[in-house]
């Protein structure tokens, strides 16, 4: 008998493996670091990522299955984990000075956002449910630990308590509905369901509906979809902001990669049944996301909510299941990460410029921002602009591609709702410019305190992205369409 | 065809956005700052000139085309280009930036130094998305010039206007933005149309109008263009935005927004509604109309009734405005060129008479009529100005407004003579307020020590303002200026309706909206 042992392709999956190896040797090198000298440690995380998006680049034209069949690396995985990297890369750039301003444990806490990145690339090249399964389970329990990193604040601590209870809780959801699948098709891979399904159609038993239908609420969860985005906004609020930041693009990303093997590969035989339920979810989640952050004026909330709003447009993409709809959410998710780091970022700079410890947390913290920080001003109004979708920036072509392909699978009555929301979230996006362009500071004197250079480069990369990205689209959408075009095998 | 070998158009597109770079860079120079917008805005008025120069006025289609493009996958590319419709909306907008800017003079004096710039720099880039929407033949592109004029309107309120100007900004965004929102699901559903007929994305306006668009398709898309550009116009009653806006802003702003800005509705309304859905155009117009005269007596009456001047002036302008929108909705000749036509004149009309309505409240701190009176006695040369452009403004012969209303009336007249007549009754109400304004205020005794001590018309005010009275004057005695170049592209416009209705639209087809699947 022959044993045949699959070779093991690690350059498939080389960028993950730079990125947990660098986690590692950053975990070591902190322990001979004195502790003022640990702020440091950002420069080799960030070079690590770099590194890791450098091999993407490398690895480009690829299609590879690697691992047993276990995971994939190709167009689709690729593009994505650009994305979380450009995601980490501008979180790493904001930690620099707020790490250490808020006393973080800082050797701990890059090297749990370099674990929680691997994570996150290993679920989007993931084809196997236990890939999946373990590879969200490594991005949670990383995010779990830097939600709750901030000790002196009883916020963060009881926002990790929350993330941890709801996160375990979602993912016996989603364990359970992976036990169904596996329990039908008998077999893990997301390949086989499908051709599972393939021979049996719509006649399926309901055991696979009953799977598909759990896995979604799992997956709902860790994407922040309508009715499962509870604990968004106090996770959100507690965790230190540049994590907030981090997870609030990275996490996105991986859910709606997984969500999107799962739905248009796995289960693409029950595509008229799930169209529906996505689109429902998507309706509600744009809907609820907006309304509820009409009302805040705690601006990490407001964010909250409105990245649930955004989760929600997203997923209109990924209803469409067309190449113009998986298209749509490639260039939305990948101009989201600049949005909304970059929107978390200037919230960190605002926190430098005041004194409580949650200074810039609050709408009037923002108040004359523009009189004296007119730059800083300058970016988050291009961002909130972005946000709402206001052309010519990155945000309004976002929404135009998803509608696109909304109307395109014959959605209208989706993409209507979705312009209808946009008009809603400017009332709250514009709430914000009101108050750093035409509202006085008062009360506290301004702390003519500077910013950090690597927090302002990182503002500035994702204002001047979103203006880029608005005008200048073809330079990506031709990597988004490429991608997809391997994707649906056209 | 005597086209110029290099992208004219777009340079006249871009020479502001070129501008308000420049004068952001000068922001520690208000004087330089200042002098740098006016000459940007002066030499786009002369490449204006020089494309009407170049422009071929027995050609309908566009000219001077520049096609680039830009978002593959979806057909989307920047395509821009002129042709009689658009050539008399982007004059009027190169010819009201430089008024504007200039009139801006004393106000930027009372600005810091780097918020003047920031003023001159939302105006310039401003001027540079007006003239996107009228020479944007591609739908995205020209969705996208549209919102974006949104930005700078909204700083230029928000940021510089009068006591209420958050809630007028914050007003004027939302209600703007809502009412176009649907206009993008309209376009996109356009284009898929476009996708399911030919399997070609496209959002190039020249191949949509080819499209057959079933009658049920039409009737909704209709709606949703016209709910954007009648808000824009505005069209009573989705004009409430207007007097927060008008009346809050500053007055180089108001100018713009109701010399130009209003004019983007007239504008899509044509460019786009017509061509594209003759048949559901016939069916609603009633509606429209309906809406229009109300909004015409609206306006009128509650113009007459005002105390503030800078209020009664932008009544006049939302009664103005529903007319045009009326005559564009006869859908024949003589109402488009009659709306060409006195949108150019009400263009300059209501923003002179803004100015000189600014110039009043600068002199005397106050906008109520009631504080006036006599001010002939002091103000001869201002008064004889203010007077002209009042003449102007409500028709008398020889003055620009004289032509325009009288072709949008007979426009009007072949289509729905009841609307025809209320407009005119709206007309008669108009020539009652301008008056009663111009007596309450400069003539009588001329009692107030205020008023006494008000000065003359400055020769630096009356360089500002002549040069729209000569035009005002030319286009009242020699209207073919205006109305020849447009002819050869109306026509194109009806004949193109034309036969598309017959296409669509029989005796049949009345009633076949109730099945959405008849063609």
């Amino acid at each position: 008998m022959e044993i045949s042992i699959a070779p093991l392709n690690l350059l498939a999956i080389a960028p993950q493996i730079v990125v947990s190896v660098t986690a590692l040797v950053v975990l070591l090198v902190g322990l001979f670091l004195p502790e003022e000298h640990r702020g440091r440690i950002a420069w080799p995380s960030l070079a690590g990522v770099l590194i890791a998006a450098g091999l993407l680049y490398y690895l480009w034209d690829r299609n590879d299955l690697t691992l047993s069949a276990m995971l994939r690396t190709d167009g689709y995985s690729l593009f994505l984990n650009l994305i979380i990297l450009i995601a980490a890369a501008l979180a790493i750039l904001f930690s620099v000075d707020y790490a250490g301003r808020v006393r973080l444990p800082r050797t701990e806490y890059y090297s749990l956002l370099l674990l929680s990145t691997t994570g996150m690339m290993l679920m989007t090249a993931a084809v196997n449910l236990i890939t999946l399964f373990l590879a969200l389970e490594m991005l949670s329990i990383a995010l779990y630990v830097l939600v709750g990193l901030n000790r002196a604040e009883q916020r963060s601590g009881e926002a990790a308590i929350k993330y941890l209870v709801l996160g375990a809780f979602s993912s016996g959801f989603l364990l359970y509905g992976m036990a169904l699948v596996y329990g039908q098709v008998g077999s893990m891979a997301l390949d086989d369901v499908r051709v599972h399904l393939l021979s049996t159609g719509s006649q399926s038993p309901v055991l696979l509906w009953l799977g598909l239908g759990l896995m979604l609420i799992g997956f709902g969860f860790k994407v922040a979809l309508v009715p499962f985005h509870m604990w968004t906004p106090d996770v959100y609020q507690g965790a230190p902001t540049s994590v907030t930041a981090f997870m609030s693009a990275g996490t996105k990303v991986a859910g709606f990669a997984a969500l999107g093997r799962v739905t248009l590969v796995a289960f693409s035989g029950l595509q008229n049944v799930w169209i529906w339920v996505l689109a429902v979810l998507a309706a509600l989640t744009m809907t609820i996301g907006n309304l509820a952050a009409l009302r805040q004026t705690n601006l990490k909330r407001m964010l909250a909510y409105s990245s649930i709003a955004h989760a929600g447009y997203v997923l209109v993409g990924l209803t469409a299941a067309n190449r113009t709809g998986l298209d749509a959410v490639f260039f939305y998710l990948f101009i989201y990460a600049f949005m909304n780091t970059g929107a978390f970022a200037v919230l960190i700079a605002a926190h430098r410029l005041g004194s409580s410890p949650v200074a810039g947390e609050n709408l009037d913290d923002l108040a004359g921002l523009a009189e004296h920080r007119p730059w800083l001003a300058a970016a988050m109004a291009l961002l909130m602009f972005s946000l709402t979708g206001v052309p010519p920036l990155a945000g309004f072509l976002g929404k135009l591609y998803l509608f696109s392909a909304a109307v395109e699978a014959g959605l209208i009555w989706l993409a209507i709702l979705g312009v209808l929301n946009s008009v809603v979230s400017a009332y709250y996006y514009l709430r914000v410019v009101v108050t750093m362009y035409m509202r006085d500071k008062k009360g506290a004197e301004v702390v003519p305190a500077p910013l950090c250079p690597a927090l302002q480069l990182g503002i500035a990369v994702a204002a001047i992205a979103t203006v880029f990205w608005g005008l200048w689209p073809a330079s990506i959408l031709n990597l988004v369409t490429i991608t997809t075009r391997s994707f649906f095998g056209g | 065809m005597n086209q110029p070998g290099f992208p004219l158009l777009s340079i006249v597109l871009f020479v502001p956005l070129v501008g308000a770079v420049l004068v952001l860079l000068l922001r520690n120079n208000r004087a330089a700052a200042k002098a740098g917008a006016l000459t940007v805005t002066g030499l786009e008025l002369i490449l204006i000139g020089v494309l009407w120069g170049f422009f071929d006025r027995h050609q309908a289609g566009l000219q001077f085309v520049d096609r680039l493009v830009w978002i593959e996958p979806l057909g989307i590319s920047y395509l821009v280009g002129v042709d009689g419709v658009s050539l008399w909306f982007l004059f009027l907008t190169a010819f009201l930036c430089p008024v504007a800017v200039a009139s801006s003079w004393r106000f930027l004096d009372s600005l810091p130094k780097a918020d003047a710039s920031w003023f001159l720099f939302f105006l310039l880039v401003l001027e540079t998305g007006v003239l996107g929407v009228f020479a944007a033949a591609d739908l995205v592109l020209f969705y996208l010039f549209w919102e974006a004029v949104l930005i700078p309107a909204y700083f230029l309120i928000g940021r510089w206007g009068g006591g209420r100007r958050v809630y007028a900004a914050v007003k004027f965004f939302l209600y703007t933005m809502a009412g176009s929102v649907l206009m993008l699901v309209a376009l996109i559903s356009l284009a898929v149309l476009h996708v399911q007929h030919t399997g070609v994305w496209t959002f190039d306006l020249t191949a949509l109008v080819d499209l057959p668009i079933p009658w049920f398709a039409q009737l909704w898309l209709f709606l949703a263009f016209a709910l954007a550009f009648a808000v824009k116009a505005p069209l009573w009653p989705l004009h409430t935005w207007l007097p927060d806006a008008y009346g809050e802003s500053p007055a180089p702003v108001t100018i713009l927004l109701a010399g130009i800005l209003s004019k983007m509705g007239v504008y899509g309304l044509i460019r786009f509604c017509l061509p594209l859905f003759p048949d559901a155009v016939a069916f609603i117009r009633p509606w429209i109309w309906l809406l229009a005269v109300i909004g015409i007596l609206y306006g009128s009456l509650v113009a007459l009734s005002q105390r503030d001047m800078k209020q009664l002036v932008a009544y006049a302008s939302l009664a103005h405005m529903n007319l045009i929108v009326a005559g564009v909705l006869a859908a024949n000749a003589q109402g488009i060129q009659g709306a060409l036509l006195q949108s150019v004149s009400h263009g300059l009309t209501i923003g002179i008479l803004f100015l000189l309505v600014d110039l009043l409240e600068v002199r005397r701190g106050t906008r109520l009529i009631a504080e006036y009176g006599g001010l002939w006695k002091n103000m001869p040369r201002f008064g004889s100005l203010f007077l002209i452009v009042i003449m102007a403004s409500i028709g008398l012969p020889g003055l620009s407004g004289f032509p325009g209303e009288f072709t949008l009336l007979v426009g009007i007249f072949q289509e729905s003579t009841a609307s025809a007549i209320f407009a005119t009754v709206g007309i008669v109400l108009g020539a009652w307020y301008m008056l009663n304004l111009f007596r309450q205020t400069f003539t009588g005794p001329l009692e107030r020590a205020e008023n006494r001590a008000m000065p003359d018309l400055k020769r630096r005010e009356a360089a500002l303002i002549l040069p729209a009275v000569v035009l005002m004057f030319v286009i009242g005695i020699v209207p073919n200026l205006i109305l020849k170049p447009t002819h050869p592209t109306v026509d194109h416009l009806l004949n193109l309706a034309q036969e598309r209705r017959v296409v669509w639209w029989d005796e049949s087809g009345r009633y076949a909206w109730l099945d959405p699947n008849q063609p």
